[in-house]
């Protein structure tokens, strides 16, 4: 089992701090999700893990030997990226056959390998054709192909699905978490999509202003955010967030809407908070006795295929209700939402987590 | 199916179809009305059939011009393309080098021609030019009004100065339009710079250099302000290109008639290389063999 470590990696290009102290352990074998939004580091941050760029600051070792020197050519490394990259003028086969052909394998092991791999990632009808007689995502298989089939220590892929249709994102991503699960390697996969980190499950690193603000399993870290920071980052649509201040088992906002504490939540000591809910916790019809009824005003009603996100107004402040079906409602109407008091998230003054809600063996499922 | 009538679409190509006819079809069809008719002045005139055509094919003062035409556009491709890709893979891409670079390089571009023949005039004399003076320092007898192979490279050193930089500026933008993602990958994989050359950077830029290929080409082989102020076509005819030879015949010697049979020969063999060029190139990049 090889383990790549990194240990308090910053990088500075002139003044802008790209990678801010960032220390990691990942292993062979597994999945590493690395989730944050654009400018986040992810880039940044697999392109030291590569040898691209060297960091300013701090040390990346592999298997226990210092490769925080040594050029990407020098490491077992593959890469693929949200471009299609592919060698224009080669054929499918001497695309994928290309990496292998540099390190000198011998023609017979260069045809089993390339034929195997194509088989993997279903392009083997396609060996003939050049990259520019591809679809999209038949281009996207090729470049994994090629990182593949040189059966890298480290295989990077930066927001390799990015560039292809709903349709061939989910087709892929699919096969891809299976052929990963078969690799032996060390996957990094960079997203800014928290339902793709979920999809994806293994382990989740999660991103933001060069830092790497949270690690750990992937179900671990969507459970239990860390911070507001996280929280916001690992949740799509946002967390919808409320100000309160709680005293006698009360939590109240500043514009008076009062909320009963209960479960446990009503140990919480008086002081002010930050609650939690995600988009999903809340209803538009009651669900349990003790939901907490509230009013608002319809902003905008997104319906995306099977669910409808409503974007409305309550006590001067925005929520978004993530509800399964669809539901066309008026902009300007009134609503009634119901929340769960029991799936509050509650953050302290810093920004830090102080209660999660408990997770049931059912939330495991979304 | 109901085929309804309505005529007013006509309107809307009008305007097109009017400005084709005058900047192309009327002029061309003129032509062609001479190629095939004696003219001695207005009302005296006799067609003659394909006369002309033969004529201007066994004229050996064409196949000269032809030839050298031929060569000096081959040269002047075979020099600007390869020049032209290497100066654009050597130029800065970020700060303030690159607009100053563009700049600089556009300028010859931006010059009308006869000023470009007329600056190569001056430059390449013995006594006040600064190229024919050096080299007249060095003890070389450069003398390109009287010496032919001088008047030759004088032209093909003006032509590469004054359109070199429209290749440069054509790969440029071909290089730049490359994602940083080519470089990478090509590095993780262990290519050297000859091979980033070869496999990505060539492939890529097959579109810009068909594009210049082609310009360069039809404008080469068009050729005639600059060596016409430059050389004047001499000494003797060695610097006559194909356009100059046509000059004379129509506007010195006013042999209409010929004239414009070999304008049309001329114009279907420009047609005729162009797609020539552009099928080769175009199999080259989509790898049909």
């Amino acid at each position: 089992m090889t383990i790549m470590a990194l240990k308090r990696v910053t990088r500075l290009v002139g003044e802008e701090l790209h990678l801010d102290d960032v220390s990691l352990n990942l292993q062979s074998g597994q999945l590493y999700v690395l989730l944050g939004q654009t400018s986040a580091g992810k880039t940044s941050l697999l392109r030291v893990m590569a040898g691209l760029d060297r960091p300013s600051e701090g040390q990346v070792m592999l298997g226990g030997v210092d490769v925080t020197q040594k050029s990407v050519r020098q490491r077992n490394v593959a890469m693929v990226y949200q471009q299609f990259v592919n060698y224009p003028s080669f054929t499918v086969y001497d695309n994928i056959a290309s990496p292998l052909r540099l390190r000198g394998f011998r023609r017979a092991e260069v045809d089993r390998r390339v034929k195997e791999t194509a088989e993997l990632l279903h392009i083997e009808a396609l060996l003939g054709r050049l990259p520019a007689e591809l679809s999209g995502g038949q281009q996207q298989r090729l470049a994994i192909a090629r990182a593949l089939v040189k059966e890298a220590d480290l295989l990077l892929l930066d927001e390799p699905l990015v560039n292809l249709d709903y349709k061939l994102r989910e087709e892929l991503r699919t096969e891809l978490k299976a052929l990963f699960a078969r690799r032996d390697a060390i996957v990094v996969y960079a997203t800014t999509e928290p339902m793709e980190a979920l999809i994806m499950g293994g382990n989740v690193v999660v991103m933001g202003e060069g830092r790497a603000l949270q690690a750990g399993p992937t179900l671990e870290v969507y459970h239990r955010p860390g911070s507001i920071r996280v929280a916001t980052t690992f949740s799509d649509p946002a967390m919808n967030m409320i100000d309160v201040s709680v005293r006698d088992g009360q939590a109240r906002t500043k514009t008076g809407l009062a909320l009963p504490l209960r479960g446990s939540l009503a140990n919480l000591g008086p002081g002010r908070y930050r609650l939690g809910v995600r988009a999903n916790h809340l209803f538009l019809q009651r669900r349990r006795e003790a939901d907490i009824e509230l009013e608002g005003e319809v902003d905008l009603a997104e319906i995306s295929g099977s669910e409808t996100f409503v974007h409305l107004r309550h006590n001067n402040l925005d929520w978004v209700i993530q509800e399964e079906g669809v539901h066309p409602l008026q902009r300007g109407s009134a609503v009634t939402f119901y929340l769960d008091p029991e799936k509050l998230y509650v953050f302290g003054d810093t920004g830090a987590l102080e209660l999660a809600p408990a997770t049931t063996p059912l939330d495991h499922a979304a | 199916m109901n085929k309804t009538e309505n005529n007013k679409a006509w309107f809307l190509v009008l305007p097109v179809v009017i400005l084709v006819a005058f900047s192309a079809v009327i002029p061309l069809m003129t032509v062609v009305n001479y190629s095939v008719q004696d003219i001695f002045g207005p009302g005296q005139r006799f067609f003659v059939g394909d006369e002309w055509f033969r004529e201007t094919l066994r004229d050996p003062r064409l196949h000269e011009a032809f030839l050298r035409q031929l060569l000096f556009t081959g040269t002047i491709l075979a020099i600007q393309i390869p020049l032209g890709i290497a100066i654009a893979l050597t130029l800065p891409t970020k700060g303030w080098g690159v607009s100053a670079c563009l700049v600089l390089l556009a300028l010859p571009l931006l010059m009308p021609w006869n000023v470009v023949g007329t600056i190569w005039l001056i430059f390449a004399r013995t006594d006040i030019g600064l190229a024919g003076w050096s080299l007249a320092q060095l003890g070389i007898d450069f003398n390109f009004t009287g010496d032919p192979l001088h008047a030759w490279i004088t032209v093909v050193v003006m032509d590469v100065w004054h359109w070199t930089p429209l290749v440069v500026l054509l790969c440029y933008s071909g290089l730049r339009a490359i994602p940083d993602a080519f470089y990478q990958a090509a590095q993780v994989d262990g290519a050297g710079a000859w091979a980033v050359f070869r496999y990505i950077q060539l492939p890529k830029l097959t579109g810009v250099l068909t594009i210049a290929v082609l310009l360069r080409f039809m404008d080469s082989f068009m050729i005639y302000t600059e060596p016409f102020v430059l050389t004047g076509g001499g000494p003797g005819n060695s610097t006559t290109f194909l356009s100059q030879f046509l000059a004379t015949a129509a506007v010195g010697r006013f042999d209409i008639g010929p004239a414009a049979a070999f304008s049309i020969i001329y114009f279907l063999f420009i047609l005729l290389f162009s797609w020539l060029f552009y099928t080769a190139i175009t199999r080259i990049s989509t790898g049909t063999r």
